[in-house]
């Protein structure tokens, strides 16, 4: 099979006890012991006092990460084309909704409704940056960072034109997360490219491979458990190796139950 | 892009199950929408509901996806021979190399919306309750790849209405990459609590029957719907052609479009460009037209100034109500059929044309040669995409 061939120009991450992809790279290398905690969201400055003030934690944690990447990268956020993945959304806001919808003569918030969509926190993204340029928001359950992956890759090999891909989940509040226990906020944006650039991170060829046995883990355990507990965090092994060398290797990220990506960075 | 055959289509709405359901409705300018009677709910407001959703039984071994998204997915599954013609495909291609995207906008999210009236004295949902096989919005597309015994790639488009629009261009996209050589595209859309009550909360739900393009539209009646096509690398016989795929964003505005269309126009010239065709070569246009007053005069100054204000367009919502998430496939599949039956389809409720609208909008059925289409499809979040099909020729 032919693999997607893009360079990764900037890396935006946020998690718990992982402020930014700066700051986290030695954990990422395994120079640094990992010290779990709390993430903490930061509020998004891009958007106007209102749209501020209205944003919930997706739209902070993926605008938080889009930034750092298109920072990193120096691109222009304006023409940018977008592929946002998500496996949750707006937790906060969904429960809210539910609670309001289960009264008998519910009273729903407009703005509770205008956030609940899929694509709040890309339509948040590209009203900040002023851009016109096409945007996907995806989910594919657990394997929705392989499926963000998969999209933003292959519109980059077509268009040729870069790519900013936001992967992100946010925990529900109870009693939604004791059906669907997301630990905390794991945010990861990479911003793609069909040529070097002039500081290029890395270079991916991505297949989807259904023989691959197993996925790459990551060494430190608690990481590990973060991996296995978001599915924006099945990402990890692919940015430990990115911080890693920039030798060569091959890392495989859980996808689907029947398939999982494969990705040789050179 | 290349064309891109589609070799099998089907949709099931207020209109009906099946295809031709939907033609005979057509041709009678026939409407599916009537006073709400989902849930008992006391709004004053219309629906396009689908018979015969509730009885639906899903098929064994995949009893923890029941929803009724899921139902209405595999109710619209079983029509014009869509599950023989996916297995044509799957024997042809392999089954890891036919994709699944699907658009939905709120998925299963009715069965969470139904847990939180029974959760239990300590406030916990149900145990009865899944969240990934329901609520989830990727469970229509896992529910559709497990029943039609699939392993490509796959997900679900989830950008508000223009979702099931959008994944056209996902499965253009990889086969053209080499990733796949056929994927079973659409959407899946079904009535819930969030979106009567939400749109109604944004004074955006008419309290009649929506009336498209009226200068006295006041709003959406919301529908539901499933709508599958699908597409191939190639094909002997194919029933139609996807030509081009634009998208883009109105970066303007959560829930309020771009006031000239800016973003729509973008959409429009892009899947022009993309198919390798002028304004001009487009017969017929099947436009969003939700009915609410912006979006139809936002929408009007779009087309009209990408296309000459003399072409025959429509919008099909005053039939089947807009079906969000699944709108662009409902409408893919109305461009094919007006393309197979030489069918502009009219606008239906319009009791006195807006004049402030350019447009040749159809007020009646016309009869005559189609040969290609352009669909619009546009969604809260600014996500905008434009479709166009052509004929089998």
């Amino acid at each position: 099979m032919t693999a997607l061939k893009v360079w990764v120009q900037g890396i935006g991450l946020l998690g718990p006890g992982l402020a930014s992809w700066t700051s986290a790279q030695d954990v990422l290398r395994g120079v640094q012991a990992y010290a779990s905690a709390p993430a903490v969201l930061p509020s998004p400055a891009r958007l106007p006092p209102a749209e501020r003030r209205r944003a919930g934690a997706a739209v902070k944690l993926a605008l938080a990460v889009a930034d750092e990447a298109v920072a990193q990268a120096q691109v222009d956020p304006s023409t940018l084309a977008t592929v946002f993945t998500s496996s949750s959304g707006e937790g906060i806001n969904c429960h809210a909704l539910c609670e309001t919808l289960a009264l008998p003569a519910p009273m729903v918030s407009p703005t509770r409704f205008t956030n609940s969509v899929h694509n709040a926190a890309a339509g948040c993204w590209h009203i900040a940056v002023a851009s016109r340029a096409s945007s996907t928001s995806l989910c594919a359950f657990d394997g929705s960072f392989g499926a963000g992956l998969i999209e933003a890759a292959t519109s980059v090999c077509l268009s040729g034109q870069p790519m900013l891909l936001v992967a992100s989940d946010s925990p529900y509040p109870e009693p939604l997360h004791a059906t669907r226990a997301l630990p905390d906020h794991f945010g990861v944006a990479l911003l793609l490219t069909s040529e070097p650039g002039p500081e290029p991170v890395a270079e991916l060829a991505i297949t989807l491979d259904a023989s691959a046995s197993e996925a790459s883990s990551c060494d430190d355990p608690s990481l590990e458990a973060l991996r296995d507990a978001i599915p924006a965090a099945r990402a990890l092994p692919l940015l430990s190796a990115l911080a890693r060398t920039r030798a060569k290797q091959r890392i495989v990220l859980d996808y689907l139950p029947h398939s999982r990506v494969q990705i040789d960075l050179a | 892009m290349a064309p891109l055959a589609i070799t099998a289509a089907t949709l099931t709405t207020a209109l009906g199950a099946g295809r031709a359901a939907s033609l005979a409705a057509l041709q009678a300018q026939r409407s599916g929408l009537a006073p709400v009677r989902f849930e008992n709910l006391a709004l004053a407001t219309w629906t396009g509901e689908v018979d015969g959703v509730d009885a639906v039984a899903l098929p064994d071994g995949l009893a923890e996806f029941d929803c009724r998204n899921n139902r209405l997915a595999w109710l619209g599954l079983q029509q014009d021979g869509f599950v023989d013609a996916v297995r044509a495909a799957r024997t042809r291609w392999g089954a890891g190399r036919v994709g699944v995207f699907l658009g939905t906008s709120t998925s299963g999210l009715l069965q969470t919306e139904l847990a939180y009236r029974r959760r239990e004295p300590d406030g916990a949902l149900p145990a009865d309750f899944h969240y990934g096989a329901t609520q989830n919005a990727y469970s229509v597309a896992a529910f559709v790849t497990r029943a039609l015994a699939l392993t490509g790639p796959s997900w679900v488009v989830s950008t508000a209405c223009s979702s099931s629009a959008k994944v056209f261009g996902v499965a253009a996209r990889l086969i053209a990459t080499g990733l796949i050589d056929a994927a079973v595209v659409g959407g899946v859309d079904s009535l819930c609590l969030t979106t009567l009550y939400g749109f109604n909360s944004l004074e955006l739900l008419s309290n009649e029957i929506c009336r498209p393009w009226d200068g006295a539209r006041n709003g959406l009646s919301i529908g539901e719907a499933a709508a599958f096509a699908l597409v191939e690398r190639d094909s002997s016989a194919p029933q139609a052609w996807l030509l081009g795929v634009g998208e883009s964003n109105d970066g303007y505005h959560m829930s309020t479009p771009h006031p000239e269309g800016a973003g729509a126009i973008a959409a429009m010239r892009a899947a022009l460009a993309d198919a390798g065709l002028h304004a001009a070569d487009i017969d017929y246009i099947n436009l969003h037209g939700t009915a609410t007053p912006s979006n139809d005069s936002a929408e009007d100054r779009a087309v009209a100034s990408v296309f000459d204000p003399a072409t025959p367009c429509s919008s099909t919502k005053g039939a089947t109500g807009h079906t969000l998430g699944a709108a662009g496939g409902v409408e893919a599949l109305i461009a094919m059929i007006a393309i197979e039956h030489g069918l502009m389809p009219a606008g239906l409720n319009v009791q006195q044309r807006d004049p402030g609208l350019q447009m040749n909008y159809l007020c009646e059925n016309r009869h005559a040669p189609v040969r290609r289409v352009l669909s619009n499809s546009f969604g809260f979040g600014g996500s905008n995409a434009s479709l166009v099909f052509g004929g089998a020729e």
